[in-house]
């Protein structure tokens, strides 16, 4: 069990996506910090893919200007490291299950552990594929973080109930990026959630203003937000840090 | 060769957002409960045969036999199928199983083209909706087939991200499928993908080493030495292999695209450059960096400009049944124009790369062995960029 439930005693969580590298690291220390200041509850640190399945083009195009800045998987590991002498606040890596396997899964894990990473998310591992990392997370006390669609249906219970760290339920259809309206009956799957799981469940993908967020923490346990803070790193590049932190300050206060 | 979670040795799987994953499941009960009935069977045959031409020709190569004067050359012909490659087969029996379902629009990716006319065809044929994602790169190299797609009736949507080729079309396709899922089936054009599209596929493919094999025991009474087949996916090659391959007397030879060579990095021949990984929804090889990021792989040929390979080529190539040999983009042109001169055949570029293989084996070998090599597709599309390669502009 890692410190991932910490995220959920403050409230409502809000949960910031952001990804390592995007346009440089020093960028990312920056603007990890400001959310954390502004009141995320647990940070999403990116490792960025070639080929990123699922997201849509704002997250897409922030892999890319990563890893045109040369950033890799080395280089991520050496910055968490450093920014956990002053960031206390949990933190995940989402990435793509090729960069695990590739870096050879028990090395990745246990470094992981070494950095202090509470938990792993990866959106092209279901959960008929978990038993690739699932026994290196649990050896090494990192969280693998499931995931719940509008179609999972009939696997909810079955996901729920192996779920560790948080859920992570998916908010519609497609991929990630920002959307007008949100039209899956969430309050149902979080429902069967609760009747497996005192697992927390926060809800991502298509949030983007202070209102949604607020609905979307009415009916779980936080919001998870990744798109909308991307897109102010596309805009104003190294200097961001700043209008992140007013950003997440005003998602963070809308759940209160 | 597959096992319940459709893995072949330590390859395969369903490496795909929970998204995706009750389509797939959907998708696995539909087909197994499909292939043996009895209906959708003689449905499938009435097409290929009445619609597709198929049985296609088991051709006696007597010319290129006697120039290189070794091994006897049988040329497979699916380069005869209607829309000129074996890509009809799959498209076929994929669009029937989607209309059984309920499905009223087909989506696909396309490298050379040659799958996304397929899928336009099976769409208009059967009355489906279509949409084709095709990197933008292909869609100026093979601006023909584009254009033949819209004639169909299809929507063509350019790729532009990341390299701008059949990888990123297979990921935007992935994208488009998590969004629409109730009314669409993804048709995916090769033996790759999460379970079950590498089975489904191999399955409607493997009417061409099916009908070989009949072929040849007509002709020659006996079993060929070596079936050659170029791989990029591996659909035709898997789909020529696979009723050998219990056979052990016939070498199963799979040709990648080396492009400019093997110690290159402008090259697309993943089992000779690449490591195992999880891509696209399988575990298999795949052309990447050190840290897991795909490389951005080169082929003359957009049919074989993949960075992977799908999971049963794989496990074959673990298991040492079948080797998989590079040949580049020089000995793949040279063996293009070869074999118009030699029998007036324009095979695909994709297809040379079989036949440049062949055409270093054959003089080795005895003259009573056999090689049958799978034509996958006719030339015609690339005539404009062979042309180039020569140094002549032309215009199309």
């Amino acid at each position: 069990m890692s410190n991932i439930k910490k995220a959920f005693e403050n409230g409502k969580a809000f949960i910031a996506f952001i990804t390592c590298g995007d346009p440089d690291l020093e960028t990312t220390a920056a603007a990890v910090k400001a959310a954390v200041q502004n009141g995320a509850d647990l940070i999403e640190l990116g490792i960025p893919f070639s080929d990123p399945t699922a997201e849509g083009p704002v997250i897409q195009g922030a892999n890319l200007r990563a890893l045109n800045g040369g950033v890799t998987t080395d280089k991520i590991f050496a910055f968490v490291k450093e920014l956990r002498r002053d960031v206390k606040v949990p933190m995940v890596f989402m990435t793509y299950a090729n960069v695990v396997f590739s870096y050879g899964a028990e090395k990745f894990i246990s470094t992981c552990r070494d950095i202090e990473i509470d938990g792993l998310i990866l959106p092209d591992l279901p959960f008929e594929e978990k038993e690739e990392f699932q026994p290196l997370c649990k050896q090494y006390g990192v969280d693998l973080v499931s995931l719940i669609a509008p179609t999972s249906e009939n696997r909810i219970a079955m996901i729920a109930k192996e779920a560790e760290g948080f859920l992570y339920i998916v908010s519609s259809l497609g991929v990630t990026g920002t959307r007008s309206e949100i039209k899956t009956d969430l309050a149902s799957i979080v429902k069967v959630v609760r009747e497996n799981t005192d697992v927390p469940c926060a809800i991502g993908f298509g949030i983007s203003t202070p209102e949604q967020a607020k609905k979307m923490a009415d009916i779980s346990d936080g919001a998870i937000v990744g798109s909308a803070i991307i897109k102010l790193l596309e805009k104003y590049g190294k200097d961001a840090s700043e209008y992140v932190g007013e950003y997440v300050r005003s998602m963070k206060d809308a759940m209160r | 060769m597959t096992n319940p979670n459709g893995r072949f040795g330590i390859h395969g799987g369903q490496y795909i957002p929970e998204t995706l994953m009750n389509a797939v499941i959907e998708l696995e009960e539909a087909y197994n409960y499909y292939k043996n009935d009895s209906e959708f069977n003689r449905e499938l045959t009435e097409l290929f045969n009445e619609y597709a031409g198929r049985p296609s020709r088991l051709y006696y190569a007597e010319k290129m036999t006697k120039d290189l004067g070794g091994a006897k050359i049988y040329l497979k012909r699916e380069d005869l199928n209607h829309t000129g490659a074996h890509k009809i087969n799959n498209v076929l029996g994929q669009a029937l199983l989607a209309k059984k379902m309920g499905k009223t629009r087909l989506i696909a990716e396309t490298g050379a083209g040659q799958h996304g006319v397929a899928t336009a065809t099976a769409a208009a044929l059967m009355g489906m909706e279509c949409v084709v994602f095709m990197g933008e790169e292909d869609t100026i190299r093979q601006a023909l087939n584009v254009y033949r797609m819209r004639l169909l009736g299809a929507e063509v949507i350019p790729v532009k991200t990341g390299t701008a080729t059949l990888k990123d079309a297979v990921s935007e396709a992935m994208r488009e499928w998590t969004s629409r899922i109730a009314d669409t089936h993804y048709c995916l054009g090769s033996v790759m993908g999460p379970h079950p599209f590498p089975t489904i596929v191999r399955d409607f493919q493997a009417v061409i080493s099916k009908e070989i094999k009949e072929q040849i025991l007509q002709k020659e009474g006996r079993l060929p030495d070596a079936v050659i087949a170029c791989v990029g996916g591996g659909s035709n090659a898997i789909g020529s292999f696979y009723h050998f391959i219990e056979d052990a007397g016939v070498r199963l030879i799979g040709c990648e695209a080396a492009g400019r060579g093997i110690d290159t990095f402008e090259t697309a021949a993943t089992i000779n450059t690449g490591r195992v990984g999880l891509f696209h929804g399988m575990k298999s090889y795949f052309c990447q960096d050190k840290y897991g990021q795909i490389a951005p792989v080169y082929s003359i040929s957009a049919g074989l400009d993949y960075p992977g390979v799908g999971p049963e080529h794989a496990h074959l190539h673990d298991i040492g049944r079948a080797e998989y040999v590079p040949v580049t983009d020089d000995e793949a042109v040279n063996a293009f124009e070869y074999l118009v001169k030699t029998e007036g055949i324009i095979p695909a570029i994709e297809s040379a790369h079989a036949v440049a293989h062949a055409m270093k084996i054959a003089p080795t070998m005895d003259k009573d062995k056999i090689i049958v090599i799978t034509i996958s597709g006719r030339g015609d599309k690339d005539c404009a960029a062979i042309a180039r390669y020569r140094g002549e502009d032309i215009h199309e």
